[in-house]
């Protein structure tokens, strides 16, 4: 077993294991803290694929920027393990995992016998996902884009003002 | 590594998510959850790259690029839906005094 496989196996069990803790906890505070592991695992995978430059984005948006807002709200709510009753109804926690259990079945199942499956995937290796490469497409064939996702951020943030406000 | 790894480590975490909006009544944990299924695809949008720069990257040089911009804008537009949904959260809390999403029937009737 290369070192790469066991980093991949590392991280794969550090995501699975985080997001299955985020939806079995009970405390939010909690929760956030595990989806905070699972964006590390994520940003591993991406340095494994030799993808420099998501990874990096993904830390300082995702487990920055996005869970320091979660954990605000959470705060700011004063939120804790018993704003959310247990669930009573048994019956819709056992079929929403039954259900949940039978796509991941029909998943698998519909993509194990497809050709494409088996193809290798390059890892630490390539020059796709450095800096300099994603920067020179972006800011040149993706030029449009980039600012019109500027103009999204901008009615994004105007938009959680007017939403937030006292009077509306 | 073969890609179908990362299919199924994919395709695992987004299905944890699919659990977790079915299940979990709080909103902000629904949320968190669908969050969650976004990285699931994400993480498979870059696998799918690296797969294609070995297969086809020397005819097409830029499609991992091109792939990864993708992934990078689709972060972005994760980044503005999370501060619209949290400040919309924060109104039902407000309003109603609880996260509990069955608490947002009020259409019925």
């Amino acid at each position: 077993m290369s070192i790469t496989e066991i980093l991949f196996w590392f991280l794969s069990v550090l995501a699975v294991g985080g997001a299955m803790l985020l939806v079995a906890s009970k405390n939010p505070v909690h929760s956030i803290l595990y989806l905070i592991i699972t964006f590390f695992a994520v940003s591993g995978h991406y340095i494994l694929l030799n993808a420099q430059f998501l990874a990096i984005v993904n830390i300082i948006v995702y487990a920055g920027a996005i869970m320091v807002l979660f954990l605000f709200v959470v705060m700011l709510m004063n939120l804790n393990a018993d704003s959310e009753p247990p669930q009573k109804n048994r019956l819709l926690l056992y079929s929403g995992t039954i259900a949940g259990c039978c796509l991941l079945l029909v998943l698998v199942a519909a993509l194990k016998q497809s050709s494409t499956t088996s193809q290798l995937v390059e890892m630490g290796g390539g020059d796709a996902g450095l800096i300099k490469n994603l920067g020179m497409a972006l800011f040149s064939d993706y030029v449009f884009p980039f600012e019109i996702s500027s103009v999204l951020f901008l009615s994004a943030m105007i938009g959680a003002v007017v939403i937030s406000k006292k009077e509306a | 590594m073969p890609v179908y790894y990362y299919i199924f480590l994919s395709a695992t975490l987004f299905t944890i998510g699919v659990i977790g909006v079915l299940v979990r009544r709080s909103a902000i944990i629904v949320f968190m959850c669908i969050e969650l299924m976004l990285n699931a695809a994400n993480l498979l949008l870059v696998a799918f790259s690296k797969m294609h720069s070995q297969a086809i990257g020397a005819t097409h040089p830029t499609a991992a690029t091109d792939a990864q911009i993708f992934v990078f804008f689709s972060m972005v537009v994760a980044a503005a839906e999370v501060s619209v949904g949290l400040a919309i959260i924060v109104l039902m809390y407000r309003n109603v005094h609880s996260v509990d999403v069955n608490f947002l029937n009020r259409l019925k009737n």
